[in-house]
């Protein structure tokens, strides 16, 4: 039986079907992540009195000792078909589990705490892989698989199981909701398929961000499904496959092993630091994004942050102003959906040529040197308090850096300052949770701004070329009249030489300066930039791959030559 | 009563305690007998614990305290020390 849908995760997912709905209760790990927060679920006993630890002890033991054998026959076989690199994956496995974090972790919680092996090894595990996910480097992030593994073998023989890497299965849900999709953990869960939903639903994109396969918006259709058929989610066509047969299951199986494959083979470009040939100098490579779903293809073109994230998209094409919590939700999803990077979000860049009907302002003459940005904010302190205060509440899922546009001296920079302290003590003084140590930078896109960038270092923790801007500035060039198209041009010595201003300005007062223009992805651009210092380049997640390599296969000194020429030649 | 020793060491290798390093530090220690652990950004961690270890992403720069206790704490503490202030790839 075939069921349609949307396809809203790419990927092939194959497993057990277990049906999430309203009223069924469960303990599984996998599972009760899936549940909405708050719901009860029955579970086997976790505490045991005092006289059954030493037997609990002695369980875990052996569950270890078993793990152990079966992972250890497991690499041999591995070996033999699939070569010493396969096998090596399972000596990390092997490593997890006799850790003594893990193991000591675990004897303390059934001395001492009374819980059941099965429930300690749940909370040391989750405690530990909670602990690995935390630090922002993909090789220690990709441990907490490792330790997840681990857990998930141990648990199931402590469930009378034999200790095989069986994941969890497919959830099956009338409606999966952004928080349920947020607490799906990738390892475990094969699939989603959900009544509701789309395409573009934040949902969606957090089930792609972790790379599970979905099908949304199948209608009543789930209904159909009965706990433990055997799934096939197809997350690139949009179809669920209900207990196919034994040779559609083999083609199925090859394809899944196909998208895992090519996973791991980007994974594998993406993860290689953006350093120079000669090791000389690593730097940041981000993505820029216009709305929160875009956050799942920065990840998987390996940005190491969000180096824009233009909140207009909350504001464009309505006419009345998003809500506080609206607001939150969206900025929330992205600091969520990117784990521990940095995420730069710009503060609403209004005006020019993105017209907010919500603001009732009038038309100008001269929009692109008229009131925008951040000089609507400072007349309209209500809406800008607003999106400050989304921002704030939102820092506390991830790492926020905030980013004021349009700043052309450094008066602007302290009202805006003045007016996120004042927020701040708004939400200390009803105890809300937020960041304290949020970043606060500017985009340098004026010519004012840039000539005068050593004065306004010591304000900020961050400059962001705008380079779009800086360039028609300086250039007196309308980007967006196709009859002076031909004027425009970012490599002219004048918009390189405020670019060196501004990183020189930058690093002299011990801040950062990253760009978030089109330039920051251009070829032509990059080695050049390179050379300026340039910390951070920030670009559409596809120019990405291309910007890795380019930085890769340069010296630091044929970077440094590129732009002393590049300063020089009309 | 059993030995202790501390060092204050600069993390010198380029990629932290992260990969290969974290796995040489954590080696290490597992070669002595005495409880080692290592402090980094307020935190601690058991030094022969690899996800201990990594769980503290430490970077290169980072000031970390190396501390042990037992019979062959200061051997430790030096082996460990040298590991670290390394500049390792």
């Amino acid at each position: 039986m075939e069921i349609k849908g949307v396809a809203a995760a790419p990927g092939i997912g194959i497993g057990r079907a277990m049906v999430v709905a309203p009223g069924t209760q469960r303990g599984d790990a996998g599972v009760t992540a899936a549940s909405p927060p708050g719901a009860a679920t029955v579970r086997a006993a976790e505490e045991i009195t005092a006289e059954a630890v030493p037997g609990e002890l002695a369980r875990f033991a052996s569950a270890v000792d078993a793990v152990r054998a079966a992972l250890t026959a497991l690499r041999a076989q591995v070996a033999r078909t699939s070569g010493e690199d396969n096998a090596a994956i399972i000596d990390a496995q092997v490593l997890m589990l006799d850790d003594p974090a893990l193991v000591e972790g675990v004897r303390e919680r059934i001395g001492t705490a009374h819980k059941t092996a099965r429930q300690a090894v749940v909370e040391v595990v989750e405690q530990l892989a909670a602990g690995l996910e935390a630090v922002p480097d993909e090789y220690i992030r990709q441990r907490a698989t490792d330790v997840r593994d681990a857990g998930r073998q141990l648990v199931a023989f402590l469930d009378g199981e034999t200790a095989t890497p069986e994941a969890a299965g497919v959830v099956v849900t009338p409606e999966l909701t952004p928080s349920q999709a947020a607490a799906l953990d990738g390892d475990k869960v094969d699939g989603i398929v959900s009544g509701g939903g789309g395409r573009t639903s934040h949902a969606a994109f957090l089930a792609a961000a972790r790379g599970i396969p979905a099908v949304f918006g199948v209608g009543e259709a789930w209904r159909q499904v009965r706990d433990g058929d055997t799934l096939v989610v197809d997350g690139n066509r949009g179809v669920v496959t209900v207990n196919p047969a034994a040779e559609e299951l083999e083609a199925f199986r090859a394809q899944r092993a196909a998208w895992l494959a090519e996973r791991a083979a980007l994974a594998r470009l993406r993860d290689l630091p953006a350093e120079t040939a000669d090791g000389r100098r690593r730097v940041e490579l981000a993505a820029n994004i216009g709305e929160p779903g875009d956050v799942a293809a920065a990840l998987a073109s390996g940005a190491e942050g969000i180096g824009l994230f233009r909140t207009e998209f909350l504001f464009l094409e309505r006419t009345d102003l998003p809500s506080e919590e609206e607001q939150f939700q969206a900025y929330r999803a992205v600091l969520e959906g990117m784990g521990g990077w940095p995420v730069i979000i710009r503060t609403l860049d209004a005006g020019g040529d993105k017209p907010v009907a919500a603001l009732g302002l009038p038309a100008e003459d001269n929009p692109f040197l008229g009131h925008r940005a951040i000089r609507i904010c400072l007349d309209r302190t209500d809406v800008f308090a607003t999106q400050l205060r989304a921002l704030l509440r939102a820092s506390a899922y991830g790492r926020l850096l905030i980013m004021f546009p349009f700043i052309a001296s450094v008066d602007e920079v302290r009202r805006a300052k003045a007016v996120l302290a004042e927020v701040k003590a708004g939400l200390d003084r009803e105890g809300i949770a937020y960041d304290p140590n949020v970043q606060v930078g500017v985009m340098i896109e004026v010519p004012s701004a840039a000539v005068t960038a050593d004065l306004i270092a010591p304000e900020v923790d961050f400059f962001s070329i705008g380079s779009n801007d800086l360039t028609q500035y300086t250039l007196a060039v309308d980007r967006t009249n196709e009859r002076v198209a031909s004027y425009y041009n970012p490599l002219h010595p004048a918009v390189l030489r405020l670019c060196k201003q501004v990183i020189d300005a930058a690093h002299g007062a011990g801040i950062w300066a990253g760009m978030c223009g089109e330039m920051a992805g251009d070829p032509q651009a990059i080695p050049i930039l390179l050379g300026l210092g340039l910390d951070e380049f920030s670009m559409s997640p596809q120019a990405l791959p291309k910007a890795r390599e380019i930085i890769r296969s340069l010296t630091m000194d044929e970077a440094e030559a590129r732009a002393r020429a590049a300063l020089q030649r009309l | 009563m059993a030995d202790k020793a501390e060092r204050v060491v600069t993390v010198r290798s380029r990629h932290g305690l992260h990969a290969r390093p974290g796995a040489l530090f954590v080696h290490t220690a597992n070669g002595f007998r005495c409880k080692v652990e290592v402090e980094a950004k307020g935190k601690t961690a058991n030094a022969k614990s690899i996800i201990s270890v990594l769980s503290l992403g430490i970077n290169c720069g980072d000031t970390i305290v190396i501390r042990a206790r037992g019979e062959d704490a200061a051997q430790a503490v030096a082996a460990l020390a040298e590991v670290a202030e390394k500049e390792l790839e």
